[in-house]
């Protein structure tokens, strides 16, 4: 019996070092040296350039608040939102009063920037934070309530904004999987390029 | 409920199904050395692993020797883990330069990880070197699902042998399950999933200037090589604070959908190795039907929870109704959630996650509705066994199977037995054990935490909700999940000690009591089917398995779900905030 104990932990510390050597550094080096080959740009994050500098990601959003960009949801990642080095959600429950007077806030900001009428309804994404604080996507109903705002600021036509929203907006993947969404980073890019 | 919200969920579902066969005859393949493939590929390198290793692969263990072997390893893999983050700060590949942690906080993570559980008190970004990330943090995302799944093979064997006390060797069912299942799986899914975007380099993080001037910082790293593994090996420690709605870890619906899928495919396919094992792949697809009759049950649960959204936002003047077209909106709850997943894919996640065993998160379920938030609680409590963790979701409701038959057996007063094996009252006393241990950790831990001043002090909601976040941490240890209601604040010398150590209770007394399980019934004779054997493979008899497992789970903590998110319910909805 104790013979085999010191067999088996023998065993135990060869093995574990077997195992850390290819799962813990062969692995990984393996599978980022073929990531680097066969998806370049995917395994670096995306990144979007603008005349040569990068200005962001294609998948991570970012703050907007400038009346002539389209404005992503609120963020709770990171001090001032969309911390990309510091993930995270609100974590406020249903009940509570904090999230019910930030989404009032909200509320009454985006009726005043977008000039809606006092009891006009604000979609959900528009007023709640994500998961990540990173979300990138807006809502086809979120954006289409920016369009007017953007449009006059810019001295464009709301068609033309339209036309360009509905450029950038994804739909469900094979119908069912995911939701609607525009990208907002990519609109902007867009919108500054005409 | 949308038509596309429930044929979202149903595709989910049928897809598992049909991969549920493939994989485990793949794996029934692997785990005995047959096939083509076993013979002619892996059997070769098999024998030159076991030669360094010093093991006899024909050399079996009896229990003890076997469940000696698993702690040896995983207390070697522990002192590992925990020596690596307190060393972090003078280890290689640590551009940030991240600093070592505290000791409770390396404690908490090495338990968290070692059992399989992957709690995290930390933000990976902003806590975790690659270094760690790899070599601490990646291997055990393999190992430890390994030893799970190595231990059900013991309780298998047990059901399947006779007069014997020989049980299988764990070092071949630790290599077999490593090397050959989750190391090509990972592979593929770690390519798949950067292929869409998830990132997997060794860069330091990128500060670029965003469109207006701000200044942003990107979080770099391996990561799709740990996303995949954790959440194939109902691991699920993510890479990054926010796990998988971080879009550089889960960038797409599809993605997701992997990630998703990724989650209950092996725990799915072991029903259907079970099945081979035992002889009838029809005992199997039992145990299988009882867990997807609580997973279908749950998934609809959230996600019309969810799609009807928090009635206080309707008051406030915003409007969560699901709309399609140019004008389109997910609708529903979706403070902690991301718009590419909407509400189905979160709920799918949600149940998955918290009947899987894997912790990993696409939405924040702090942010769920009462109800939304109660069912992946309720999972846990159910112990983690709709599809369940690797390994160790099939030994749970086999041990459910076994109560179950035992409870059948005294209603019509005949032997319970159950896969051709008496049970006894030995097996009953450790069917109790495996049940009272995770139980008790849950609830007595609870209580403390909400006596002390410690504890008191973690949660961020107020009221019912606070209580709900403390509850749920103990719950996810316990059920060894590793999910969170994020908004505690987790990384204190109280919880990180207190977690950790149900962390390790509730993976490896449970464990024990398994493999003892297994020796008792491995030693037993067989005995033949009659007219009168209660017959196990019967929509009869997973309808009476369901009944049990929710029986188990819901009387044992009905009281305590009744103080959180059941309260919570009746407050949001008569409007009181708090």
């Amino acid at each position: 019996m104790l013979q085999n104990t010191f067999k088996d932990l023998r065993t135990t510390i060869i093995a574990f070092a077997a195992f850390t050597v290819l799962l813990g550094l062969a692995y990984p080096a393996a599978i980022t040296g073929i990531a680097q080959v066969v998806f370049p740009g995917h395994a670096d994050g995306s990144l979007v350039t603008r005349d040569g500098e990068v200005v962001g990601s294609a998948l991570v959003g970012q703050n907007f608040s400038g009346a002539q960009y389209f404005h992503p949801r609120p963020s709770a990642a990171g001090a001032d939102g969309y911390d990309a080095g510091a993930s995270s959600g609100s974590n406020l429950g249903p009940s509570s009063q904090a999230l019910a007077d930030r989404v009032a806030a909200d509320v009454a900001r985006i009726r005043e920037e977008e000039g809606l009428p006092a009891d006009a309804e604000i979609p959900v994404d528009a007023v709640t934070a994500s998961a990540s604080g990173l979300d990138p996507h807006i809502s086809p109903a979120y954006a289409d309530l920016q369009v007017a705002r953007v449009a006059r600021e810019r001295g464009l036509s709301e068609d033309v904004v339209r036309d360009l929203v509905q450029k950038y907006t994804d739909g469900s993947t094979l119908w069912l999987l995911g939701e609607p969404r525009v990208n907002v980073l990519k609109l902007n890019l867009a919108l500054d390029e005409m | 409920m949308t038509i596309f919200g429930v044929l979202h969920i149903l595709l989910f579902f049928f897809v598992v199904l049909a991969l549920t066969k493939p994989l485990g005859a793949y794996m029934h393949a692997v785990f005995e050395g047959e096939g083509i493939l076993s013979k002619k590929v892996f059997g070769p390198v098999e024998r030159v692993i076991f030669r360094v290793f010093f093991v006899d692969a024909k050399v079996e263990m009896d229990w003890k020797r076997y469940a000696l072997s698993m702690i040896m390893f995983s207390a070697v893999s522990m002192l590992a883990v925990y020596t690596i983050l307190r060393a972090q700060g003078d280890l290689p590949l640590n551009p940030q330069d991240l600093p070592g942690t505290t000791p409770h906080l390396a404690f908490n993570t090495a338990a968290s990880f070692t059992s399989n559980t992957n709690w995290q008190s930390y933000g990976g970004e902003t806590t975790m070197s690659y270094f760690s990330q790899m070599v601490a943090l990646t291997v055990q995302n393999f190992v430890s699902a390994a030893v799970g799944i190595a231990v059900v093979l013991v309780l298998i064997r047990g059901f399947t042998r006779k007069s014997t006390s020989d049980l299988g060797n764990f070092w071949v069912d630790l290599t077999r399950c490593t090397l050959w299942i989750l190391l090509p799986m990972s592979s593929i899914l770690a390519l798949l999933l950067v292929s869409q975007g998830v990132i997997q380099n060794f860069d330091s993080y990128k500060e670029i200037t965003t469109v207006e001037g701000a200044k942003q910082i990107f979080a770099m790293g391996p990561a799709a090589s740990q996303i995949a593994i954790k959440q194939l090996g109902t691991n699920g420690g993510g890479f990054f604070n926010a796990n998988s709605a971080v879009p550089f870890e889960n960038p797409t619906p599809f993605s997701n959908f992997l990630e998703a899928v990724s989650i209950i495919l092996i725990p799915a396919g072991l029903t259907y190795t079970f099945g081979k094992m035992v002889g009838s792949t029809r005992q199997g697809w039992a145990v299988f039907a009882a867990m997807s009759v609580i997973f279908l049950a749950g998934t609809f649960f959230v996600y019309n929870a969810e799609q009807t959204g928090n009635p206080t936002l309707d008051d406030l003047g915003v409007s969560q109704s699901y709309e399609t077209g140019d004008l389109a909106s997910s609708g529903g709850n979706m403070e902690g959630k991301e718009i590419r997943f909407g509400i189905a894919d979160s709920a799918i996640w949600a149940v998955s996650t918290t009947g899987a065993s894997n912790g990993s998160v696409n939405s924040m379920h702090d942010s769920y509705t009462p109800l939304g938030g109660l069912i992946p609680m309720f999972n846990m409590h159910l112990g983690e066994v709709v599809f369940g963790g690797v390994g160790s979701g099939l030994y749970g409701m086999l041990v459910f199977a076994i109560i179950s038959v035992f409870i059948a057996g005294l209603m019509i007063g005949r032997t319970p037995e159950y896969l051709g094996k008496k049970i006894g009252p030995k097996e009953m006393k450790l069917a109790g054990i495996y049940f009272l241990t995770t139980s008790a950790m849950m609830l007595l831990l609870t209580a403390v935490a909400v006596s002390v001043d410690q504890g008191k002090v973690g949660p961020l909601n107020a009221g019912a909700h606070g209580y709900s976040e403390i509850l749920y941490a103990f719950t996810s240890a316990g059920a060894n999940n590793g999910s969170a209601f994020g908004g505690l604040t987790a990384n204190t010398e109280f919880y990180n000690t207190a977690l950790g150590i149900s962390m390790l209770v509730c993976r490896f007394v449970p464990m024990i009591a398994i493999l003892a399980l297994a020796g008792a019934l491995a030693n037993k004779q067989k005995v033949p089917t009659t007219a009168g054997t209660l017959p196990t493979d019967s929509p009869l008899f997973v309808g009476f398995l369901v009944g049990v497992v929710i029986i188990v789970g819901g009387l044992t903590f009905f009281p305590a779900l009744t103080l959180g998110p059941i309260v919570e319910h009746f407050l949001v909805n008569a409007g009181i905030l708090s």
